[in-house]
């Protein structure tokens, strides 16, 4: 089946100027306009610089997008993704038209319903009601559409108690839980999200997920949202576009693009470690079915041994970040599994939930330490689907997740 | 892959031309609710409500009344002197309101124009209107003032020209529109202008006949000195005259009205092109 493109990028850059805006723009808006004037080209969009954070530039404008050219076909449901300042939000703006690119052109089909915040302009003298309509009203829906999925919205958010108060007495997670449901009621052919669902408490947040994929999957609507939580990237999308300084570093299937972030060095995790001048070990390697360490899934250290003696004792701890000691993973619980330079030990359910972990490495032969490795690696697991219930679990600060089932 | 007609289109660059009116008229639910808003905002947690709407124009009144009428001894063309005042400054807020509103949409907005498109119009539309429901307000009083002086002195003004009074009004909040949006625009980037809007409409009223008649500098002056040509040749003056003219009896001149109608068109237009410009980006500069 062939699908539609809803929306085709072409060549969309966007230049942002660094300086205060005030002091020598007029200089600079004389100068763009002079050159214009003589038909040349503005001599501001060749000075630009890539957008890399973390570099001392030179310029005072700066390309936060470069040439970006993508498609994307209706009913994907697209996560976006990047580092900080990596170009999302102003993918996000243009997308939303809150501003427009420097050069290129982005053309799309539809209705497009953009939720860079929610409750926006949300008057807190006004009650939950007015606030509904004015808010449905600014996100583009007509006072008819409002009126009809009124009720629909007040049992989403919640917060039936108080439709007639003003906004400001509320709490403000209800105030946030008002603003996600008249959104999440849009009847848009795309809808653009920015990181909206890291609000509220736990069962919102399952709900507002519950929602976004309803939106994909039953509607057919096409979805561009921005996370930095792949846990729910990873359970909302099909697609991925992962931005790196501005530019399109990979785009296509989800995993891929996840793949490519993750090995994209986040330098708080080191999966793999290889010590120098080690006799015995040549590294050791953790790896996971899925492209992060997600509760629920299996994981996998692979150790590679420069030589092996049937003698020899792996001891694997696992610690969490307050240093406690979580579990080991140890040869001496069986018998003769070291067998080759190669050996592995899979955990198949990874029962740790979100957070950070880091692993010692402790080799034995006949009761002598042959050596020791603190934090070795370390590696940040993110929520997953544990019961298989087809939503992430509450984050409790619990240590472990046990796999249970009830029977009546 | 099928070929698809595109809806949106987002380029850098716009024509000057595009005035999206039908846009605008497609988010006419957004432009009551938002005067619904203001209208509950502003009075909400007061005891007085929208009766300061009375007061204000009131108190105003007698105050212009006691400077210009009595202490100054300003000829008010034979009418009513409380009344002149009372008509002046219903139509001058009207103005005042709408111009002095507007002319920060963009900067009061940045907060919601930066997350969520709608046609940036739809806030300055609202603006006039709600000033309007405002300034309605204010005509009832005039009204009533106009019935009592019959009732006490008798004297009565009332004649065909009130049909004039919608053109008037209506000139005098595009007129308002359009300076407010050009003002806006500018102030994107450089925010000088809106600093000199705040106190700028307080003298601008000194230069419009809202407290005196611009046949005082005419009688005083001469209509050749500067000043009387700078009163008599802005359109606001002649709104204002000619606004009082119909509610309290006087001449109207046709051709003058036509000219304040002229520029009022010149300058919405231009307000208009100015601002479809400014809104495609001004999230990068405000």
């Amino acid at each position: 089946m062939s699908r539609k493109i809803v929306i085709e990028a072409t060549n969309v850059s966007k230049q942002y100027n660094l300086s205060k805006i005030g002091s020598g723009t007029i200089k600079d808006d004389m100068k763009r306009w002079w050159y214009k004037a003589r038909g040349k080209e503005d001599p501001f969009l060749r000075i630009g610089e890539t957008n890399d954070r973390s570099r001392k530039g030179n310029s005072n404008w700066v390309w936060a997008l470069r040439e970006i050219n993508f498609n994307i076909e209706q009913g994907d449901v697209v996560g976006v993704i990047g580092r900080n300042g990596a170009g999302k939000s102003t993918l996000l703006k243009l997308l939303s038209r809150t501003t427009t690119p420097t050069t290129g052109t982005i053309k799309m089909k539809g209705r497009v319903a953009s939720l860079l915040e929610v409750g926006t302009g949300f008057h807190p003298d006004l009650t939950g009601r007015e606030n509904i309509f004015l808010n449905g009203a600014i996100l583009g829906m007509t006072k008819k559409e409002i009126t009809s999925k009124f009720d629909e919205i007040v049992a989403f958010s919640g917060v039936e108690r108080y439709i007639d108060t003003p906004v400001k007495r509320y709490s403000s997670g209800m105030y946030v839980r008002l603003a996600f449901a008249v959104a999440a009621h849009l009847e848009s052919e795309i809808l653009i999200v920015d990181e909206v669902l890291a609000v509220g408490d736990a069962e919102f947040q399952k709900k507002a997920i519950g929602k976004m994929q309803d939106v994909s999957s039953g509607q057919g609507r096409t979805v561009l949202f921005v996370s930095h939580n792949m846990g729910s990237i990873q359970t909302l999308c099909n697609k991925g576009l992962l931005l790196k300084n501005g530019m399109i570093a990979a785009n296509g299937l989800l995993m891929p693009v996840i793949n490519e972030y993750v090995k994209d060095g986040n330098s708080d995790e080191q999966l793999i470690f290889e010590p120098a001048d080690n006799p015995f070990l040549s590294h050791i390697q953790l790896t996971s079915s899925t492209a992060l360490i997600t509760t629920g899934n299996a994981i996998t250290f692979n150790l590679e041994l420069k030589q092996f003696t049937k003698d020899l004792v792996v001891h694997l701890g696992i610690y969490d970040f307050k240093d406690e000691k979580l579990f080991n993973l140890a040869t001496d619980y069986f018998e003769d599994v070291i067998k080759s330079t190669s050996v592995k030990c899979i955990v198949p359910v990874n029962n740790l939930p979100e957070g950070n972990y880091y692993v010692n490495l402790l080799l034995k032969r006949a009761g002598q330490t042959l050596c020791h490795y603190s934090k070795c690696l370390v590696f940040k697991v993110v929520n997953g689907d544990f019961y298989h219930q087809n939503k992430l679990p509450e984050l409790t600060p619990s240590k472990f997740f046990v796999q249970h089932e009830w029977q009546s | 892959m099928k070929k698809t007609e595109w809806d949106i289109e987002i380029a850098s660059e716009t024509s000057w031309f595009s005035f999206k009116l039908n846009e605008i008229w497609r988010y006419r639910d957004l432009v009551a609710l938002l005067v619904k808003r203001d209208y509950i905002a502003k009075y909400k947690q007061t005891i007085l409500g929208p009766l300061w709407h009375i007061i204000q124009p009131l108190l105003t009144t007698a105050m212009s009344f006691l400077l210009f009428n009595v202490v100054a001894n300003i000829d008010t063309e034979g009418k009513n002197a409380i009344l002149f005042q009372l008509a002046g400054i219903t139509i001058w807020s009207y103005f005042a309101t709408c111009l002095t509103s507007t002319a920060n949409t963009f900067i009061a907005n940045a907060g919601i124009f930066g997350k969520v498109y709608f046609p940036r119009m739809v806030m300055p539309v609202s603006v006039v209107i709600s000033s309007f429901l405002q300034m309605a307000i204010q005509f009832v009083v005039l009204i009533a003032a106009i019935i009592v002086n019959i009732f006490i002195n008798t004297e009565y003004h009332l004649s065909w020209n009130i049909l004039l009074l919608p053109i008037v009004v209506t000139i005098m909040a595009l007129l308002a529109l359009g300076l407010g949006i050009i003002v806006s625009s500018l102030t994107t980037k450089y925010r000088d202008l809106a600093v000199l809007v705040t106190f700028g409409v307080q003298l601008l009223m000194f230069a419009s006949a809202v407290n005196y008649p611009i046949s005082t500098i005419a009688n005083r002056l001469g209509t050749d000195s500067m000043i009387y040509k700078l009163v008599a040749y802005n359109p606001l003056s002649i709104l204002v005259d000619t606004f009082r003219n119909i509610m309290l009896g006087g001449p109207i001149q046709y051709g003058m009205l036509a000219y304040t109608a002229g520029i009022t068109v010149v300058v919405l237009m231009f307000g208009i092109m100015l601002f479809n410009k400014v809104e495609k980006s001004f999230m990068d500069t405000v």
